[in-house]
This record gives structure tokens, sequence and C-alpha cells, in this order.
């Protein structure tokens, strides 16, 4: 299983699609490693560096509504991972990018808009660090001196598949 | 207590029910692409899985960047090729004979009504337009049915769109579904399918159909779907007269699929539409819609007209129409790609080719192209282009470019101003 939390990146928008998490011209690669450099280059936010520090050290991305729309590009999900970042926790997800995150054993956590509030609260604080217990489904957030711990649904068959690893070894062994 | 078209595909197709409100379904048809599918290769092969569940219902082809530009797109064309030959997959389609793959897929005849189908394509939805419950995946969900035939759903919750009324001259399927996710939002419809029903439905061609549930996927839609009706017999009978008895007989086995008159839907929304006018996209999502009255004047560099939305023999005639004896304004550049090689073929034959040449037109071969950015007809920064594609995200045609969606028609009439024009004062 993978490791679920660390330095927080707080992306403040809705609708961030996978053009903008990762363009089509890096569909080209054909090993995930290679995605690594490429991370939300098309990403157009205020204060937000694709290529800078933060960028770099974040574990965890926390982000608004439907998260990841757009493209079915599993490459969206992997360019996070090879960036070591295996959560990101939104308000709602597109569909397919949320199911790959699943299948790739990674987490897509659904908040309600007060509790993701909640989180974004910790956004103004540079040392920020959230940990994800996919067991106990909670979301433990510390930055700015306080410190706080978030409970979350999951399906169980989401939870299956991050326990499992992911998607292919799930289905093999049971179809 | 009745069930939609899409809970019966559900029941019909269910190999497991792992946990509450996840369904195991058996697949139908799985069909790949050369961007998505390489990678799902490459990782069966590093598990020593190296199988296809079922050579007969893996449909291939390579559409994205064909013929390919460069040594990488070579390389994902040769993987899939080669996988193809491997596993003697017959349905695998190459340069000369490829497509756009939502194009080229239903004119070869691999859809029927009730079918279940995924692709590593988001637009995949545009089976639905068939009464198939058509969905874009990822790679691992493609890995998985490649492997195994089968795939993990939600439960199929389902908005009911009824479009009534009548389409107004100058105003085709894609003003429609740009008005309905203007409507919808782009997370809308997230985790539902959308049920396309009334008179504006049972007029429309399959072609139409399969451009409105094309953009499903737009509102977050998981599929969009069409009740399969005679036009659907019709346009499916070279592929199935051998099955049926006759045209009537196909026709009362697909109505078994139609929504029972009591299936419970989440949303109903009635939707007139005789008053509609041509809609254009002005921003960098797809909801984000107004009248081409408004947008009329907006300059344009370049004109785009084919992809898996309205790259159909329907669309270019439309286009042509317009066209005709006209020239595309000097400061526009205007690019056509026919979707399928029979759409070239039919539209050469017509003369339509002609026509789109004569106006200045480049006519390319069938190829997704620049609809996302990845070969021939690339935005520079701060370009605009007046598009029938589906995707108006911002660089989604290049870097730094900006894309307005809209029908055939208006970016004819666009490509003759060379600024954002009304199609009706030309037909």
């Amino acid at each position: 299983m993978k490791t679920f939390g660390g330095p927080a990146l707080f992306l403040d928008r809705a609708d961030i699609n996978t053009d903008e998490i990762i363009p089509a011209k890096y569909l080209t690669e054909i090993t995930k490693e290679d995605l690594k450099p490429y991370i939300l280059e098309d990403l157009k936010l205020p204060g937000f560096d694709p290529k800078g520090e933060k960028t770099k050290d974040s574990r965890v991305i926390v982000s608004r509504s439907n998260f990841g729309c757009g493209s079915s590009r599993e490459h969206a999900p992997w360019v996070f991972e090879v960036n070591d970042i295996n959560a990101v926790i939104a308000e709602s997800f597109a569909r397919i990018f949320r199911q790959n995150m699943f299948n790739c054993g990674m987490a897509a956590l659904e908040l309600p808009k007060e509790k993701l509030d909640l989180l974004f609260g910790y956004a103004g604080f540079a040392d920020t660090a959230i940990a994800v217990d996919i067991e106990d489904q909670k979301i433990m957030v510390k930055g700015g001196g306080k410190e706080e711990s978030i409970s979350f649904e999951i399906s169980p068959f989401d939870k299956a598949l991050v326990l499992a690893g992911g998607w292919v070894d799930y289905a093999d062994s049971k179809y | 207590m009745g069930m939609t078209i899409a809970e019966k595909i559900f029941a019909a197709h269910l190999v497991d029910e792992p946990f509450h409100g996840t369904r195991v379904l058996k697949l139908d048809v799985v069909m790949c692409h050369e961007i998505t599918t390489p990678i799902a290769i490459a990782d069966l092969i590093a598990r020593g899985k190296d199988r296809v569940f079922d050579t007969s219902r893996i449909k291939a082809v390579i559409d994205h960047v064909t013929p390919s530009k460069d040594s990488k797109t070579a390389t994902q064309a040769k993987m899939l090729r080669d996988w193809a030959r491997r596993h003697n997959i017959k349905d695998f389609f190459d340069i000369g004979a490829n497509g756009v793959c939502h194009a080229l897929f239903p004119e070869k005849g691999f859809i029927r009504p009730g079918y279940t189908v995924i692709m590593g394509d988001s637009h995949t939805c545009t089976h639905g337009a068939f009464g198939a419950f058509a969905a874009g995946v990822g790679t691992t969900d493609l890995e998985v049915g490649i492997l195994k035939g089968v795939c993990a759903f939600r439960e199929p919750k389902t908005i009911r769109i009824n479009l009534n009324g009548k389409l107004p001259k100058g105003v085709y399927a894609k003003d429609a579904i740009l008005h309905v996710i203007g409507r919808l939002g782009v997370n809308g419809a997230t985790d539902r399918v959308i049920e396309f029903r009334g008179a504006v439905v049972d007029a429309m061609t399959m072609e139409s159909r399969m451009t409105l549930c094309n953009m499903a996927i737009e509102a977050g839609g998981t599929s969009g779907i069409c009740m399969p009706d005679s036009v659907t017999v019709d346009y499916l009978w070279p592929f199935i007269s051998e099955d049926y008895a006759s045209k009537e007989a196909a026709l009362v086995e697909f109505k078994k699929w139609w929504s029972d008159e009591d299936a419970v839907y989440e949303r109903v929304l009635d939707l007139d539409i005789s008053g509609l006018e041509p809609v254009v996209t002005f921003g960098y999502k797809p909801d984000q819609v107004k009248t081409i009255t408004e947008m009329a004047g907006t300059p344009v560099d370049q004109v785009y007209l084919g992809s898996c939305t309205n790259g159909r023999l329907e669309d270019l005639r439309v286009a042509a129409e317009i066209l005709k004896g006209k020239k595309i304004a000097p400061t526009v550049r205007a690019i056509l790609s026919p979707a399928t090689p029979k759409v070239y073929s039919d539209a050469l034959h017509e003369g339509l080719i002609d026509i789109f040449m004569e106006a200045g037109f480049c006519v390319t071969n069938p190829t997704c192209g620049a609809c996302l950015g990845m070969s021939n007809g690339v935005l520079a920064e701060g370009e605009v282009c007046a598009s029938t594609t589906n995707r108006n995200f911002m660089g989604r045609m290049g870097k730094g470019g900006m894309v307005h969606l809209m029908s055939p028609a208006t970016s004819a009439a666009t490509a003759i101003e060379g600024k954002m024009a009304d199609p009706r004062k030309y037909l």
C-alpha cells in the first residue's frame, strides 16, 4: 500500500482539468516516470508555480469541485504518483479521474464543502501537512500551530482498491 | 418498479456486486487507441499477463496521431500494431483504413443496443447513441477490460432530458448539446447517465445522436444514451440483416432495452428547443455558452472542422452547403479532417471535397489531429480557433490558444467571414 500524506498543496479553484494536470503533448511518453517534470504545467493560478519548490515538496493536493474533469488520460494520476503525491482531497471529482486514482491504489477523497473549507483554513500556513488514514477514514491536518482531525466517507469498493494496491491485482485475483 | 435502459443493461451484464453500489459488468466491446493502450500493454507484459479476454471483442485503431509525427508516436503506433498482430485482433485499423475511433467503430457496425462498451477515451459515451452503455475509462480499467472482459461501475442513476419541439433551421445537434451542457453545468451529470429523449431526438439521424451523446462527458456524464429505434435499425441493417428475419423483428428486439414507462429518474429536464439559436462557447469550459448573435464578429485565426463530434458526412454536407461557391476570409486558415476514410471517400464522390478546397480549406487525412493539440493544426500562443470539436479547455489545441466550440454550419459561416458568423444567413 502506498503512503498518503505530507506537505499540502492547495489549489483553490473548481474544475481543474486533465489538460491542466498534464497537457496532451506529453501523452506520447510511454513510461510514467517520464511524465514527472510536467506536473500541472498548464495550470494558471495566482501564486502557483508548477516548477516551484512547493510543488516538488508537496505530497497531498487539496482542491475544490469537479477536480480532474476532461480526458480519460490516466497520465493525470500518474504524474501525481511519480511526484509522490498519492492523495487528492476535493469537494468532488470527475468520475474517470476519481476511478483512475483508486485503480492505481491512490486516494481521491471527497469532503463536503464545510469540511473542505476547514482544511482550506490551513492554506495560508507554510508548514501545513496532511496525513490520511484510509483504514480509519480520517484526515489529520496540522499547521500554523494548530491541528485537527476530519473524518471522510469512502465507498467500500474504493477502499478495497487502495488496500489491494489497485484494480489489476484485485480483478485478476477475483475474475 | 420500472427500469431505465441503463439499469436494464447493467442487470443483463452483472458479473459481481463486490460491495453495495458497485457493479462489475461483463463487457461486449473493448476499444483501444494508440495513446492510452500502449501503457496498458506494457504493464500487462511486465506482469506476465500479455493476454486478451476475447480477440473478437477487442477493436483497435491508430487515430490520435497518424501518420506518426515523431519517434515517440511511431513507437506508440508500433506497440499497438505489434500487440494487435500478436493476438490476432482482426478489427485493427492502421494507416489507410484508420479514422477517428468514435466515428470509425460505429461505421463498422461494432455497436448494438444493450451492449456494454469501454475505451480509454473520455468520448466513448458517443456509442450510447445506439442504446448501448458506453463509458470512457482510464488505462487501468482498459487493462482489466483487455485481460478479463469486465469493468466496475457505480449504480447508474439517470438524468432524463426531453428535447421537445423541433430544431429550427440552422440549428443542429451540436447546438442542442451545447445548450444542454450550459443548463447542466460541467459537473451537472457526474456519475449519471444522460438519457436523451423527445421529439427532437426521435427525428435525429444516427450521426446527430452520436454528436449529442459524444458530449455527455462535458457535463460529467458517464454515458449519454438514446432509445434504439427504427433509425438505429436502418443504420445497423447492413450488419444485422442475417440475424433478423426483418427490420421489424430487429426493432421488436431492440425495444426490449427501452426504459420502462414507470422507470425512476433522478431528474427530468424538459427543454423545448424550437426557439434555440446557434450556440457557441465563449470561455474555457464547455458550459460557457452564448448565442451566435451575442458572439458574432469575434475574430478567429483558424477554423477546424472534424473530430469525433462533428467529422461525419452529415457535418461535411451542412458545411459544404454554406461554403459552395465561396472563399474563406484571407485572415483565416481552415482545416477539414474527415473523420474516417469512408467519410472522406463519400465526400470526394459527392463533390464536397472540391467545395472545401475551392473555398480554401486544407483537407487532412482522418485523424484526431488538432482537437487535443497532439498533431496537425495546433494553435500558437494567443490564437483563436472556431472548432467543431468537443472541448475548449485553456490551451487544449495548443498552449495559449483559445477554442470556441460550435456546429459545422457555424464554423463554415465563420470561415467565410473570418470572424464568428451566424450560419442562418447562408442557408
